[in-house]
């Protein structure tokens, strides 16, 4: 469902030295990064900051494209052909909402009915049901930029399924939520993968997310996988250490392959 | 094409039922905006107060031009205004929002939060146009150019508001450089050329191509000789050079998304 195969990108960074001098220099942000994530898996992207994982969210979305390699995500390259995927994919961004800010929920979701052109039956069957599991009702008629942030999220993730695609790519979903509103998130998406066979791809930096939810890892370091496998495999590269988070740790701190 | 209009179509309704729920703020947008390009008017007939012609021109005449101008930028503003803020969306990140979706991200930050009562100064134009029509005498021979010289000019300016979008894909804080072409090539035109250097005048014809929107065909319009002797040819010129304006804009636009870097979250 998603395939990369040595995919990298690089930023050029200029820095100011004087008045009119500039210093260049080129930034790898991803580089010879190849992974498969096959229909139907539920998939962990794990990563410390400025490892590359929003850089590689962006290229599996279309809205970056890479510098070298070639991307593949639903049978789709995603910077060609992005209105394509688009219809295919759904995509949360948790640092920031899709929705429109001055727009009531439901008005925004009248506009992505609009945009993916649902129609009016299959939207409102859809809406329905996402409505109930994801307790949107009390907030339908609010404007998104009065909702608390576990209702945004809850907004955003059902924006994302309207059009029911086949593959969930969702960039810290869980940022900032209470424990309650995490476990509705969570559930959630075990649901849809599970039910649904949607398949999931999502980036975090909550292990909790991990360790309930993704039956696969990948970690991202300096652009580059570090490490790809099972929850279990992955525990398994520190033995003797017994939480995730220690584990995990020691793979970050870890000197930077050159 | 068609699907195009039709998205704009739609989401633009969206829009105007969401403006609708406050509807102070929407009557008070219509009437800062009918005040604000009154007093343009204004300024047009305290000139005339003082002297009897500008440019060579006669009061119905410049209202003739300003009207036509006014038009144009305005049908334009209204539909594509927004190109113009595209860094904002850049800086904010909400750009990368828009390309998520099956759609053109052109068109969505186009009519992002498209209201009719941006329509205040088209309006406007329309009359001044239509006081200003009274009192010169058009025969029918030269009057078609009139709705010609107007759709003409709603892409020339489009596409000007195309590139000032485009650029800021690169550098995001470029819209007061791109305002001096946009908003500046509004007020512009909206006096007759002969009264700038005729340097200028060459530089907006054959540079900047802001002459096209009204000064050249209107000067067919009014049957009048070109002030700096210009080829007469340059009248017609008015739809080729859109469509070429256009295409380039277009292009321009495409390879800013291509370049475009999103932000770092």
């Amino acid at each position: 469902m998603i395939e990369l195969d040595e995919v990298g990108r690089t930023f050029t960074v200029s820095r100011r030295t004087g008045v009119l001098r500039r210093e260049r220099r080129v930034v790898h942000a991803v580089r010879d990064l190849s992974f498969t994530v096959a229909a139907g898996e539920f998939v962990g992207y794990l990563g410390p900051n400025g490892a590359g994982k929003s850089t590689t969210i962006k290229m599996l979305t279309g809205i970056l494209t890479p510098s070298v390699g070639r991307v593949r995500v639903a049978g789709l390259d995603p910077s060609r052909r992005r209105t394509a995927l688009a219809r295919r994919i759904g995509v949360v961004f948790g640092q920031r909402t899709t929705l429109w800010w001055d727009l009531p929920l439901k008005d925004s979701f009248q506009l992505i009915r609009h945009l993916y052109k649902v129609d009016r039956e299959a939207f409102h069957r859809r809406l329905d049901e996402l409505c109930e599991v994801l307790e949107l009702g009390a907030f339908l008629a609010t404007p998104v930029r009065q909702l608390s942030l576990g209702q945004r999220m809850r907004g955003d993730i059902a924006a994302a399924l309207l059009h029911d695609p086949a593959v969930l790519v969702l960039d810290e979903p869980t940022i900032g939520l209470d424990v309650v509103s995490k476990a509705a998130v969570r559930g959630f998406l075990r649901g849809l993968n599970a039910e649904r066979g949607t398949t999931v791809l999502l980036t975090t930096h909550d292990l909790g997310d991990i360790e309930r939810l993704c039956r696969r890892v990948m970690l991202i370091d300096h652009g580059t996988l570090a490490f790809d496998g099972t929850v279990e495999d992955l525990m398994a590269t520190a033995p003797g250490e017994t939480s995730i988070e220690e584990v995990v740790t020691r793979l970050y701190t870890r000197a930077a392959p050159s | 094409m068609p699907r195009i209009v039709r998205l704009y179509g739609l989401l633009a309704w969206v829009w105007v039922r969401a403006a609708a729920q406050y509807p102070v703020s929407a009557a008070l947008l219509m009437i800062g905006s009918v005040v604000t390009t009154g007093l343009d008017v204004a300024a047009i007939f305290i000139i005339f107060r003082h002297t009897g012609s500008l440019g060579g021109f006669t009061l119905p005449e410049v209202m003739f031009l300003y009207g036509t101008a006014g038009l144009s930028f305005g049908i334009a503003d209204l539909l594509f205004g927004n190109v113009e803020r595209l860094g904002r969306h850049v800086r904010a990140g909400s750009l990368d929002a828009m390309l998520i979706r099956p759609a053109s991200p052109f068109v969505q930050i186009a009519v992002e939060r498209f209201s009719f009562q941006r329509i205040g100064r088209t309006a406007q134009a329309a009359i001044v146009l239509w006081i200003g029509l009274a009192g010169v005498s058009v025969p029918w021979q030269r009057a078609w150019m009139i709705p010609v010289m107007v759709a003409c000019g709603v892409v020339i300016f489009a596409a000007v508001w195309t590139f000032a979008g485009a650029v800021q894909f690169l550098l995001t804080d470029a819209p007061e450089v791109a305002n001096a072409f946009t908003y500046g090539g509004g007020q512009l035109t909206q006096y007759p050329l002969s009264v700038y250097g005729a340097d200028l005048v060459r530089a907006v014809t054959f540079i900047v191509p802001l002459a096209f929107v009204n000064w050249q065909p209107g000067l067919f319009v009014l049957g009048r000789p070109d002030p700096i002797g210009l080829p007469h040819w340059l009248r017609f010129l008015g739809p080729v050079v859109a469509l070429a304006l256009a295409a380039l804009a277009a292009l321009a636009w495409r390879a800013g998304l291509r370049r475009y870097r999103s932000t770092g979250s």
